[in-house]
């Protein structure tokens, strides 16, 4: 079973989003998706200043095994991606919610959080998957 | 519903996440499939193959059935010796790639679990008159890695093993082959399947690493070993698929299949397939375009080396393309190197 953070919002394509205090939001993959997709090896993160819609492409997560798209879980533009992870990708294995953020987005509208799945929601899309 | 192999079982308990594949619920790795690939470089791995497809032939037409259906020549095997070779159809493209073992009483030959159906009903639709095809199910376990063959007797009653690569031997009922698909020493055993999961049981016991599909797929590639369905399939010859080699064009009287489709092709094939390193930071995957001095070429394997900590392939080019070449990866050109494989050997790496 995965571990799936009650604090956190969740986009079925299986990001998550957090709102920090600063008003901006941080972006990862979920547990699931880690497992899922095994020892990732490289990302390809999105433009400083790029900015997105919500489900729009945002990056590209590889694991041994394959590519998978990243996407934006809300609107918005990004603000800082986590650099670390070009030199330690295997960090999105072992902390998907902490050190192995993705990026940070200020949302175009903070309240478009709200319409993401909390982590209920979220664990039904990993059950239906299994 | 997919099948399962009689280890089935044991790969859900060890841990085994089971995918899919060619129609068989296989393990593709254990947790980590970076840790399973080293294990196998450094130590000993296993691999539960019996997916793959064991086929038994005999009679008196037995050898020219296989001399007939196999571009490689059974006729040159000493007893218990093993060949690779591919089986052609009558274009010269690859319908399948095998190995097979001369044994006492007829031949053993091992091929793909993915092509199953289509060769069993080849073999049947060219067989000869005075022979027998027997399709046996049994418990196939591949013992990979520098360990591998110490591992194997400490959790066995055999108390030492005498195989010169590419031999096999008998033990009991077991058929034990020094062959492999990762590019380290070590077996492939088969035995019936009513004692597959106590051999099982017992590598493991012997701190033999489970390895599944993953592992398995990163250490023939770096071994520069093709996968068939990937690396070639009925559309491309086995002169454009690294694996000229096993075209056994001598004696010139051998009417193998496709042999005449080869001839032409035989002096200058017009591409090749080789080795290919990313310089640049990404992934290479299976059919992406690649540029090179030469023309254009496709990716036909691709992944994360774990040795080499980074990308490397196996790519189908123009047969002059030598030296730099670049990759699209999702419209950006990124710099990449053609090499000849194999990446790795014996754990130690062979290209620059």
């Amino acid at each position: 079973m995965s571990d799936i953070p009650t604090e956190l919002k969740y986009a079925a394509t299986h990001e998550w989003a957090r709102l920090e205090e600063d008003g901006t939001v941080t972006v990862g993959i979920s547990d699931h998706a880690q497992s899922a997709l095994g020892d990732v090896v490289y990302i390809e993160a999105p433009e400083l200043g790029l900015t997105v819609a919500a489900q729009e492409e945002a990056g590209v997560v590889e694991s041994v095994k394959a590519a998978s798209d990243i996407y934006a879980p809300i609107g918005g533009t990004v603000c800082a991606v986590n650099e670390a992870l070009t030199d330690a990708p295997e960090t999105v294995n072992q902390d998907p919610y902490g050190d192995g953020w993705f990026f940070k987005l200020t949302p175009t509208n903070a309240g478009d959080l709200d319409d993401l799945l909390d982590a209920e929601a979220y664990a039904e899309v990993c059950d239906d998957e299994d | 519903m997919a099948d399962k192999t009689p280890l089935f079982d044991a790969h859900v308990a060890a841990g085994g996440k089971m995918v899919d594949f060619a129609g068989w619920m296989m393990p593709v790795n254990y947790g980590s499939q970076i840790d399973e690939h080293t294990a196998v470089r450094t130590s000993a791995g296993m691999f539960d193959v019996s997916h793959m497809t064991i086929v038994d032939i005999d009679g008196p037409d037995a050898e020219a059935f296989l001399r007939k259906v196999i571009a490689n020549d059974v006729a040159v095997l000493a007893e218990y010796q093993a060949l690779y070779g591919a089986a052609l159809n009558a274009h010269g493209g690859v319908l399948d790639d095998l190995i097979v073992y001369r044994l006492p009483k007829g031949y053993r030959c091992v091929v793909n679990a993915s092509t199953r159906e289509k060769m069993l009903d080849w073999f049947e639709a060219q067989a000869l008159t005075n022979m027998r095809i027997e399709h046996k199910p049994q418990v196939m376990l591949a013992v990979q890695g520098p360990e591998a063959i110490a591992k194997l007797i400490a959790a066995t009653d055999l108390t030492q093993l005498n195989i010169k690569p590419f031999f096999a031997a008998a033990h009991g009922d077991w058929l034990i082959g020094r062959t492999g698909y990762t590019g380290e020493d070590g077996v492939e055993v088969m035995l019936p399947v009513e004692q597959g999961l106590a051999l099982w049981q017992a590598l493991l016991d012997a701190g033999v690493q489970p390895a599944g599909l993953g592992a398995r797929d990163t250490l023939r590639l770096e071994a520069g070993l093709n996968l068939y369905g990937q690396d070639m399939d009925e559309t491309t010859s086995p002169l454009i698929s690294n694996i000229g080699w096993t075209v056994a064009w001598e004696p010139a009287e051998r009417g193998f299949i496709g042999r005449y489709a080869l001839q032409g092709e035989r002096t200058a094939p017009a591409h090749k397939l080789t080795g290919i390193i990313l310089e640049d930071k990404g992934v290479l995957r299976h059919d992406q375009p690649v540029q090179t001095d030469a023309g254009p070429g496709l990716v036909t394997s691709g992944t994360y080396s774990p040795t080499l900590q980074r990308s490397i392939g196996l790519v189908r080019v123009p047969s002059g393309a030598n030296g730099e070449c670049s990759v699209d990866i999702r419209g950006t050109m990124k710099k990449a190197r053609l090499v000849k494989p194999p990446f790795v050997r014996k754990g130690k790496i062979l290209v620059n």
